[in-house]
């Protein structure tokens, strides 16, 4: 060969079997579970003809319908809080100079993607329930807390993506025509920085609509967000309304990823 | 206090860092500059003419020294509390709003009542030219267009100073031209202290009142277009500012004896011992004839108007002569030539 040429996997042998093979692993159970979704018998794995009876049944179940509003009431308090707690932290690490212990604010930050989220739950199951106990509330701020609480780095890592990327001219050219920092932040920072600040939340929001295992732990009784709903039915027998819950799921998920990338491409 | 003084800042200097690693940008400049000036920062880059731009402007805050406006001490005042505008390198136009409201944001963020802001930006956008384009966002604009914009917003607040950053380094020629014009117009218009940076010594000379010339953190010297172009005071600002030929000698009995052994009538001022001449290229003349001095043409450049010869003296120390090419005679490489110095316009500097 005379010339050289750029490494391509592309041209790897196997390459397209394995990618194919990938993608209906990663698939295929998904496409199942929606099919089965519009099933008309009563089983999760064995077809009696295309019905919406189980959407039907799951939209009047009166379990499902608290289990979902709790989730949303959930998903927009911790979206909420923790994109406003990340926009703090982005502009705290990234609008001044270098600090001693920049390192280990990051990695407090991102804590919760790093501790085994399982140690986070029972570690929050012990604190609460003392706080329980010694103040007698057990409403929803629990687990509003928890989530907002590993919400924040998925919020922080696409706002500080997006103001390391701008130009921070914007802002001394601000300061410059007399706007005091408070004023900078709110004409031309925050403006600049809403495509990261929107990503942020509807990562939060996808995050903690999701979120199982620390629900599961932090929850009083009859504090069932829709995970855990469908968890609980696992005990029982299974029924396609579990898949129609999760095609729903799925189908709010894919619109807010999909938003997701619109905003983030967008005056990016 | 003098109160024709727009800018005053006394021993001023800027280290950042500290220890080994510590830069010196600017190492002790004292400047003054008058109410209503054009003065020119003219330097190579890095050479410490930005720093002190922007410790006017209040973004850096000098390690040492003070900065005073208009007999105020604004040294640590934040950016936001000085009457002093900035014309960034980069326009730094903000991108979300239009034009109309970049150019307000001053007077907005001032508190000025909506109709004295919109009353404002009519005024500055009509002096700019750009009153069909209020309603445009930046990105829409040339970029000519979005350096007019960022002039008006600099100037819409009514700014005792303004700064100018390098803001026509990114314009071609032509419309460089044209800014260096409008600028000017701009500046007798507004009576405004124009602080203009630039490295380009050819608009240093076209556009300033006073221009100060700047090297490694120091001011070398602050002059008119005139002072500094025909009086320079040290090799650093006779190279920099236009084309200059050096030829080291001696002073000899009132005379400057050059490395070729002819002795140069030039203007002393008592000094003494070992000396450099500063010669421009204009101030030497060739002619076919015998002369003071004999050379050898080792180079000749056609330039349009002139033509520029590169003539070696007997002492093999080279000399560039421009010859306006109207001239009757021509002359090629290898001709031996007679050499002639307008000694009374050789500036002598301390060797």
């Amino acid at each position: 060969m005379g010339k050289t040429r750029a490494f391509d996997v592309t041209t790897l042998p196997g390459f397209t079997f394995i990618a194919i093979l990938a993608f209906v692993l990663l698939y295929a159970p998904i496409v199942t579970l929606v099919i089965y979704s519009f099933n008309g018998g009563n089983s999760v794995n064995q077809w009696g003809g295309f019905s919406l009876e189980w959407y039907a049944v799951a939209a009047q179940n009166e379990a499902v319908q608290d289990a979902t509003a709790r989730s949303l009431i959930i998903a927009v308090w911790a979206s909420v809080i923790s994109t406003a707690l990340a926009t703090m932290a982005a502009l705290g690490t990234t609008r001044r100079g270098k600090f001693t212990g920049q390192t280990v604010i990051y990695v407090i930050i991102n804590q919760p993607l790093m501790v085994p989220e399982i140690v986070t739950a029972v570690a929050l199951l012990i604190f609460f329930s003392s706080v329980k106990v010694a103040t007698g509330y057990s409403g929803l701020g629990y687990l509003i807390l928890a989530h907002s609480a590993f919400c924040i780095p998925f919020a922080y890592l696409p706002i500080k993506a997006r103001l390391e990327g701008m130009d921070t001219t914007m802002e001394t050219a601000a300061a410059d025509l007399y706007a005091t920092p408070l004023q900078t932040f709110r004409y031309v920072t925050l403006p600049l920085l809403l495509p990261g600040v929107i990503a942020g939340a509807m990562l939060a929001f996808i995050i903690s609509l999701d979120n199982v295992i620390i629900t599961e732990f932090v929850k009083s009784a009859g504090q069932d967000t829709l995970p855990t709903y469908m968890l609980g039915q696992l005990r029982r027998a299974l029924t396609p309304e579990v898949n129609a819950i999760s095609t729903a799921l799925l189908a709010l998920t894919i619109l807010i990823l999909t938003l997701f990338v619109f905003v983030t491409k967008k005056r990016g | 206090m003098n109160t024709d003084i727009a800018i005053d800042a006394r021993n001023v200097g800027k280290i950042y860092g500290s220890g080994a690693g510590a830069v010196t940008a600017l190492g002790d400049v004292s400047i003054s500059i008058k109410k209503g000036e054009f003065f020119t920062l003219l330097g190579p880059s890095g050479c410490g003419k930005t720093t002190l731009l922007r410790c006017i402007a209040g973004f850096e805050t000098p390690t040492k020294g003070s900065i005073h406006l208009s007999g105020t001490d604004i040294t640590y005042d934040p950016p936001y509390q000085r009457p002093v505008n900035t014309v960034f390198q980069s326009y730094a136009l903000f991108p979300h709003l239009t034009v109309a409201q970049n150019v307000g944001f001053g007077l907005k963020m001032r508190g000025a009542a909506a109709a004295d802001v919109a009353q404002a930006v009519d005024r500055v956008l009509a002096l700019v030219k750009l009153e069909d384009f209020a309603n445009r966002l930046p990105q829409q604009l040339s970029g000519g267009q979005q350096q007019r914009v960022a002039l008006a917003r600099a100037l819409a607040p009514e700014p005792q100073v303004l700064l100018l950053d390098e803001p026509l380094s990114a314009l071609d020629l032509k419309l460089r031209k044209e800014m260096q014009s409008e600028l000017k117009r701009l500046q007798a218009e507004t009576g405004i202290t124009f602080i203009f940076v630039t490295h380009d010594q050819e608009e240093a000379l076209t556009m300033s009142d006073r221009i100060g010339v700047m090297s490694a953190g120091a001011l070398l010297q602050v002059g008119t277009p005139h002072d500094i172009y025909d009086r320079p005071t040290t090799r650093f600002v006779a190279d920099f500012i236009g084309e200059t030929n050096f030829l080291e000698g001696s002073v000899e009995d009132h005379q400057v004896r050059i490395g070729t052994g002819d002795l140069l009538a030039v203007p002393l001022e008592g000094e003494t011992g070992p000396v450099t001449l500063a010669i421009r290229p204009e101030q030497v003349s060739v002619t076919s004839a015998q002369a003071d001095m004999s050379g050898k043409i080792t180079d000749a450049t056609y330039m349009g108007t002139d033509t520029h010869y590169t003539i070696e003296l007997k002492d093999g120390s080279p000399l560039v002569a421009r010859i306006q090419s109207k001239s009757t005679a021509t002359f090629d490489v290898g001709d031996t030539v007679g050499v002639a110095i307008d000694a009374r316009a050789v500036q002598v500097l301390k060797s």
